[in-house]
């Protein structure tokens, strides 16, 4: 259930990235100060258990299927939340740059969405709640079931809030939800299960590993509290800001660029170059006669969203009428313009690879 | 610390689970000495290497490095003094790059990054890794693995050089010139290994561990010699002083028919 | 098992790419992963039905993949085994959204179809500018440049572990689960108990292994601290690279060229 770039919107993405770099700036300040420097390479090391350890499927009973270790609530019962954040985050990082689970945009979201939840919550109010100070195999599987059906459920849901937020998928809120959630309860009792199985087994070899784990971090403190009220508000402020504008103008970034560089200066080259290719056209158009007026990318938006900046309403409904006359042109032009751009971006691509053999 | 004598006196350690790998080790080793420390597997040897640059805190009994006791405040200093090769040289190379890797001692002592360069480039070349230096470690093989791994510790220019077991798994041509690097190395040298005949070849000492203690500790012809307590420690004769092994096996085997 | 065996070769492939020598490669790896950020946020900050506008980005990663002398074939290998959920959640557009945008003669194209075609897009050009900055750049350098750009420094290093210890723990866990397979008939000794104890021991190693690389890590002199070694420079070129690269994602987010070049080839034009 990695979010993926194609489906996030620059606004959803940019808030939960910079959420999820603000805590794992958090995070990292934590383990500098409270945690010794062998938990370093601990940690490392571990993220790659963790990819390792998902090579190997043990096979679920009657359902015929198989299944394997997730990571986050097996970080978090070995490491404590903040370290167990910092390697949730890199083993995401490394998922996103070798095996296009996400993207570089989503990395912000997967963060969050399979890092803070075990972490932050699922671990210290569940996990830690159940099995208090002395853990029992009855209590150790309880708590881990329960912890990683929650984390997952949150993860699920926040996957689904991103999507539908972002707006790229047509999917409805609750078609997605129904979806989502009963997949990720059935995946959650899995890694609840196999979690219990080898904290049972790291208990009964090795108690002292969860003991200091235990005892470094009391249940429920202040911390962990903090972190997620400071988090909780950073993404209420972004996200209220980002979505405000981001829905009075459905182009964030244009809205960006506008603000930042003024309207003009951006338009005048523009103009210059309709008069100069309005010229060129003249001679090479292939398909003459057809002198409709061109229906630019800013009218194709508004004639699909009715939501339009109150400024400019009037000059869009007459651009609006204009272009439902030529729906035909719109596209046809567009299509073909787009196929002309693929060659021609190959084609440089071709020239400059000849070029680098040749040289 | 100008004579970087290394004793150790009656040297216990018990591992949280019980085990008692070193049971009461007492030995000193003087400036310029080449000492092998040899015994069956689980005798202990990797445990105490360990103690010498104060990975292992000692159960009981204390190490003195140079007259200076081990203890956290001297550790710096001592681990700056003693080079440390492990066994396997996946935990030792952890950085990046081979580069990277082998300037991360130089660097962490506070050389210059031009000094750094410098002493990267000698050190590859010394073992042979030059052409290795920009390439990461997994990419490497087992035995530029063990060469690089050495790299990293001579280029700190340790006075003591311990390393668990070095020609562990190289090719013979490597496992020559790794020889000839430990012969060229004029400080202490403390190794141990399961390859008999290197240890005779270099070491004029050798320390036998049996079941965490030391079973004997003499001139390495003394002890090689001793068929009695070779086999009582596991161990048996370095192949170069079995005569031929073939025709030797030979003559064992018509030996044991006509007994029988 | 054998999938993720292949996913770790091709990820060996794929950071190997980043040997080369081109002049991408030799740039700082600041300004490409700066690049690829500008791209990807150009390339979703477009409309869900913008179809178009999309293809012309499509000039980065050829012209990359080009200078650099990327295997192409490779790297659209990768990009074709797209994240299952981006087909499978966009799969739903044309169930959801039937209006019918575009005409071409008697064929009604819906919304749907066309957003879903627009995720396809978009969904290529950012996994596809993930791989070749990776491709150009190296794992290590970029978590370099990250560093340099403002991540923490511990999770710069951790990240590096990460990564370093990838190869050494899969090969171990593929040796371990292959032992088992040699060892279980068939279904048998494959469900959860042997599993458990299996992985278990795989996490103990590892945690031995940490504790040995930390003191290898003293034994070297090591105090919390993380020297870096070689420092590159943000130079004039990088920041050629980085200006025009950008100006030129900007001016094909604000300015729709594939419409311009088709009304220029068919005249319909104002
Ligand atoms: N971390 C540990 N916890 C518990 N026991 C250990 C640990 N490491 C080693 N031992 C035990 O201590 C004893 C000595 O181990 P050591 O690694 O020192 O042997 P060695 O002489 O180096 O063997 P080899 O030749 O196989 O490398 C062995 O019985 C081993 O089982
Ligand atoms: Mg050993």
């Amino acid at each position: 259930m990695h979010m993926a770039d194609a489906l996030l919107s620059p606004a959803v993405g940019g808030t939960l990235w910079a959420a999820s770099a603000g805590t794992i700036a958090y995070c990292s300040s934590k383990v500098r100060k409270d945690i010794d420097d062998s938990k370093i390479p601990l940690m490392g090391v571990l993220g790659a258990f963790i990819f390792a350890a998902q090579m190997i499927n043990f096979s679920i009973p009657v359902t015929g299927s198989s299944g394997h270790l997730g990571g986050g609530l097996i970080l978090t019962i070995l490491l404590g939340p903040y370290a167990a954040f910092l390697t949730i985050a890199s083993v995401l990082v490394v998922q996103a740059l070798f095996f296009a689970d996400g993207g570089l945009l989503a990395l912000g979201c997967n963060i969050f969405n399979l890092g803070f939840f075990p972490a932050f919550i699922a671990s210290p109010f569940i996990y830690k709640k159940i099995i208090g100070n002395r853990p029992t195999a009855t209590k150790i599987s309880v708590a881990s079931v329960l912890a990683a059906i929650a984390g997952l459920q949150m993860g699920a849901l926040s996957v689904v809030l991103e999507t539908v937020s972002s707006g790229i998928s047509s999917l409805p809120f609750s078609t997605f939800v129904a979806m989502m959630l009963p997949i990720h309860l059935a995946i959650g009792i899995v890694e609840g299960l196999v979690t219990a199985s080898v904290v049972s087994f790291v208990y009964k070899a090795r108690p002292e590993i969860m003991n200091s784990a235990l005892e470094a971090r009391p249940i429920g403190n202040h911390p962990v509290r903090n972190i997620a009220a400071v988090f909780l508000a950073v993404t209420v402020v972004t996200g209220g800001f980002v979505s405000r504008f981001a829905s009075n103008n459905p182009d964030g970034l244009e809205w960006s660029i506008t603000k930042v560089t003024g309207l003009e200066e951006l338009k005048a080259p523009e103009q210059g170059l309709h008069v100069a290719l309005n010229a060129l056209q003249e001679r090479i158009a292939f398909l003459p006669g057809y002198s409709f007026r061109k229906p630019d990318q800013k009218t194709k938006i508004e004639a699909s969203k009715p939501e339009t900046a109150p400024t400019d309403q009037i000059k869009q409904t007459e651009q609006k009428a204009d272009d439902q006359k030529n729906p035909v042109a719109t596209g046809i032009a567009g299509l073909v313009g787009g196929t002309i751009s693929l060659g021609l971006a190959l084609l440089i691509g071709y020239i400059l690879k000849r070029k680098h053999r040749t040289e | 610390m100008s004579h970087h004598i290394v004793e150790v006196k009656n040297l216990r350690h018990v591992y949280p689970d019980g085990t008692a790998a070193l049971k009461d080790v007492s030995f000193i080793i003087t400036h310029g000495e080449s000492v092998g420390i040899i015994g069956a597997n689980g005798a202990g040897k990797s445990t105490l290497l360990q103690h010498l640059n104060g990975c292992l805190e000692p159960s009981s009994g204390a190490i003195h490095i140079g007259h200076t006791p081990l203890s956290k405040g001297t550790l710096p200093d001592i681990r700056r003094t003693i080079g440390m090769v492990f066994q396997d040289p996946d935990d030792q190379l952890f950085m990046p790059t081979v580069f990277d890797d082998v300037a991360f001692g130089p660097l962490n002592l506070g050389y210059t990054p031009a000094d750094v360069e410098q002493r990267v480039t000698d050190v590859l070349e010394l073992v042979g890794a030059g052409h290795l230096r920009d390439k990461p470690p997994y990419h490497l093989s087992g035995g530029e693995k063990k060469r690089v791994a050495i790299a990293t510790v001579l280029s700190m220019s340790p006075d003591i050089l311990v390393m668990d077991e070095p020609t562990n798994g190289l090719d013979p041509f490597a496992r020559r010139q790794l020889m000839k690097l430990l012969r060229d190395f004029k400080h202490t040298r403390i190794f141990t290994s399961h390859d008999l005949d290197m240890v005779l070849e270099l070491c004029e000492r050798v320390i036998v561990l049996h079941e965490g203690e030391v079973w004997a500790d003499g001139p390495a012809l003394e002890i090689f010699n001793n068929d009695k307590l070779l086999a009582e420690c596991r161990l048996e004769k370095p192949f170069s002083m079995q005569g031929c092994p073939v025709c030797r096996k030979q003559k064992q085997d018509i030996f044991s028919e006509s007994q029988e | 098992m054998a999938s993720i065996q292949n996913a770790v070769l091709d990820l060996k492939n794929l950071d190997l790419l980043a040997n080369g020598n081109s002049a991408i490669h030799r740039l700082d790896a600041r300004a490409k992963v700066l690049i690829t950020l500008v791209f990807i946020l150009c390339v979703v900050s477009n409309n869900r039905y913008e179809l178009t506008t999309l293809l012309p980005f499509f000039i980065f990663p050829v012209v990359m993949i080009s200078l650099a002398d990327l295997p192409p074939l490779f790297i659209l290998r990768k990009i074709i085994l797209l994240c299952p959920f981006v087909v499978a959640v966009g799969i739903f557009n044309p169930v959801f959204d039937q209006v019918i945008l575009l005409q071409i003669g008697p064929l009604g194209i819906s919304g749907g179809w066309i957003s879903f075609a627009s995720i396809l897009v978009r969904s290529i050009l950012t996994v596809g500018a993930a791989f070749i900055l990776v491709g150009v750049t190296g794992f290590t350098a970029v978590c370099q440049a990250l560093e340099r750009l403002g991540m923490p420094q511990v999770f710069a290093v951790q990240l590096l572990f990460l990564y370093r210890y990838i190869f050494v723990l899969t090969e171990e866990s593929g040796r371990a689960s292959r032992a088992r397979e040699l060892r279980s008939c068939g279904k048998k000794g494959q469900g959860i108990g042997s599993y458990s104890s299996m992985v278990g021991h795989l996490l103990l190693r590892t945690w031995q292994r940490a504790e040995r690389i930390h003191m290898a890590m003293l034994a070297r002199g090591f105090t919390g601290e993380f020297h870096a070694s070689r420092q590159s420079r943000f130079g004039a070129s990088e920041i050629r690279f980085v200006l025009a690269w950008s100006t030129l994602f900007i001016f094909l987010r604000l300015q729709n060229v594939s419409q311009l070049l088709g009304s220029l080839i068919t005249g319909l034009f104002p």
